[in-house]
């Protein structure tokens, strides 16, 4: 698979060019306290079936009563996707058997779902941007969860999770590279968590994606797609797409025909397997649950909930570019995730904002990943940067020193004027200081000062070098560079 | 519309139904009375007539977001076969 880099939009197979097209169905769990048609709590991790009512266990004689906030979850999400909501849409029941799912069916949303077309920006890697369509989004239970390997002959059965509500979050075919749908997946959750509605935690399973892969020859019909089942992370989205295109063109080019087949993702063998044999599997029998009336939203609870979004990823980005000069680069790199923006604009604010971006995604960033902290535990916080920043611009601070400052900061945590005090890390800035320095150096090395003299101008970063090393690095290197200049002319 | 025997045996497999194999025919017979029932009233023009979803004037009521329910685990283990662990458990089914 080392063939094609993840961006490739064109694979090359034996007997030409293929493109792929892919769509995805991401599942994301709402947030809420409480279950979409039951009053059970909806934590993570609890012990086994304590946070179940007869409701969830399908019980006989149990009605279910849905949830106010998972509605208006499911509508701030879908005016975040810039979607049509839908005033009157229908709950369905669609029917399988299987143990951890108790009703023998599954109440979800069919023909007539909650919200309507949508559409997502995506950005890609080499500056572009892309548009991808949203076809709907819909409300439905969770399932529970079976455990296979805890007893020979037993399946184990949790129903915590039976009943939490998930978002169906179906997106138009309109991707076409592994790159693309990995770019989809994390803006998703980007939006996802700026709106407070989903976690999108992908180890803990509050976000999963199906992803509907197909390939064709450019420019002609879809071809026969193949939905791989619960890719439960990025990566594994981008390398089951990969492995997928490249299984569908192995078979085309050998002449066969691709089956339209679930098929289960194992990065462990770097392939997909087909899942389900019986294909009346896929036969659920919806039709509305005559346990619950149509949901008829009032347009005033929509506007009301319009007016109460957070700024979104795109607007805080174009804000970024507009009002503090950032590049869209690193302004992307900011808002992807809310509290890198907040804290961002907490460091920013009064101070010179790209000065500030660059300490943010640069050093500051870069602790982050090998200490192993988030914004959130790291001991060096907005005030801190704000105050080196600000030892920079007054001139206390060289940019060299900044970052020596900034290494003792990672490591004892202290605020930087004070690690300035304690080490005197202070820059010399004293023109007597450096010129002391300077008239050192020039002695110590006059066979070089006449060379210099003599025309060999690069020289000249020597003795800036020398006289850093005189005076610790402490000295302002403006200084020295100007100081240097007049000296050595004589 | 109508249907056949081997459309009710696979409704009845969908619905995890046994009907025997000699029940097939009959059962056929009786769900196409019925469809034929439907068909009748489809016959009535009901153009401009919104669908009705609920025989009362009412609308779906909805729930405050908290937690009023669960920690029922004995309740829920009453009458399960078998639980083992705070686990219902099931004969093993792995796909």
């Amino acid at each position: 698979m080392a063939r094609e880099s993840a961006a490739a939009t064109v694979i090359e197979g034996a007997t030409g060019p293929w493109e792929m097209v892919i769509g995805l169905e991401v599942h994301a769990q709402v947030v809420s306290v409480s279950k979409l048609f039951s009053g059970a709590p909806t934590v993570f991790g609890a012990e086994p079936n304590t946070q179940v009512s007869l409701i969830d266990a399908g019980f006989p004689g149990m009605l279910p009563v849905i949830n106010e906030v998972c509605i208006a979850q499911a509508v701030r999400t879908g005016l975040g996707l810039q979607a049509q909501i839908n005033l009157h849409s229908v709950f369905d029941r669609k029917n399988y058997f299987y143990a951890d799912l108790p009703q023998g069916y599954q109440i979800s949303q069919y023909l007539q779902p909650i919200v309507g077309m949508g559409s997502m920006i995506i950005d890609l890697a080499d500056g572009t941007s892309r548009t991808v369509g949203i076809t709907r989004l819909h409300l439905e239970q969770d399932a529970g969860k079976s455990l296979h390997d805890q007893h020979p002959s037993l399946s184990y059965i949790d129903l915590n999770r039976a009943g939490i509500a998930l978002m169906e979050i179906v997106s138009e075919p309109d991707m076409r590279s592994a790159e693309e749908a990995g770019a989809y997946v994390k803006k998703l959750r980007t939006i996802l968590r700026y709106l407070g509605t989903c976690d999108g935690n992908m180890e803990e399973g509050s976000m999963r994606a199906d992803v509907n892969v197909s390939v064709r020859r450019p420019g002609e019909p879809y071809g026969t797609r193949c939905e791989i089942k619960n890719v439960n992370s990025v990566r594994y989205v981008m390398q089951a797409i990969e492995v997928e295109a490249r299984r569908q063109i192995d078979i085309l080019e050998a002449g066969g025909k691709i089956a339209q087949e679930t098929r289960l993702f194992d990065p462990g063998r770097g392939e997909t397997r087909s899942m389900r044999s019986k294909e009346e599997a896929h036969d659920y029998r919806y039709f509305p649950d005559p346990d619950l009336l149509p949901l008829i939203l009032d347009p005033a609870f929509v506007e009301a909930l319009k007016a109460d979004l957070p700024e979104l990823p795109d607007a805080k980005k174009a804000r970024f570019v507009a009002d503090y000069g950032l590049s869209p680069y690193d302004a992307g790199v900011l808002v992807a995730d809310r509290a890198s923006a907040d804290f961002y604009e907490a460091v920013a604010k009064g101070r010179d904002a790209r000065l500030a971006a660059n300490w943010v995604t640069g050093d500051f960033f870069a602790s982050l990943n090998s200490q192993g902290w988030t914004i959130e535990t790291s001991p060096i916080t907005a005030d801190h940067l704000r105050e080196l920043i600000d030892l920079i611009t007054d001139g206390t601070l060289s940019g060299r020193l900044a970052k020596e400052v900034f290494e003792v900061m990672v490591e004892t945590h202290q605020a930087p004027g004070q690690i300035v005090e304690e080490r005197g890390l202070r820059q010399v800035t004293d023109t007597g200081a450096i010129e002391a320095a300077i008239t050192a150096v020039m002695g110590a090395n006059a066979d070089k000062v006449a060379q210099y003299r003599s025309g060999k101008d690069k020289l000249f970063g020597f003795f800036v070098g020398q006289v850093m090393k005189q005076t610790e690095g402490k000295a302002n290197p403006a200084a020295v560079n100007e100081l240097l200049l007049t000296m050595l002319k004589g | 519309m109508s249907v056949d025997r081997n459309t009710v045996a696979r409704i009845a497999r969908l619905a995890r139904i046994e009907v025997p194999e000699g029940e097939l025919e009959h059962i056929a017979g009786e769900l196409n009375g019925i469809l034929a029932w439907i068909e009748q009233l489809q016959a009535v023009d009901t153009t401009g007539v919104e669908p009705m979803t609920s025989a009362v004037a009412s609308s779906l009521p909805l729930r405050a977001d908290l937690v009023s329910d669960g920690g029922i685990l004995d309740n829920l283990m009453a009458n399960a076969p078998d639980p083992h662990d705070g686990f219902f458990t099931v004969p093993k089914v792995v796909e």
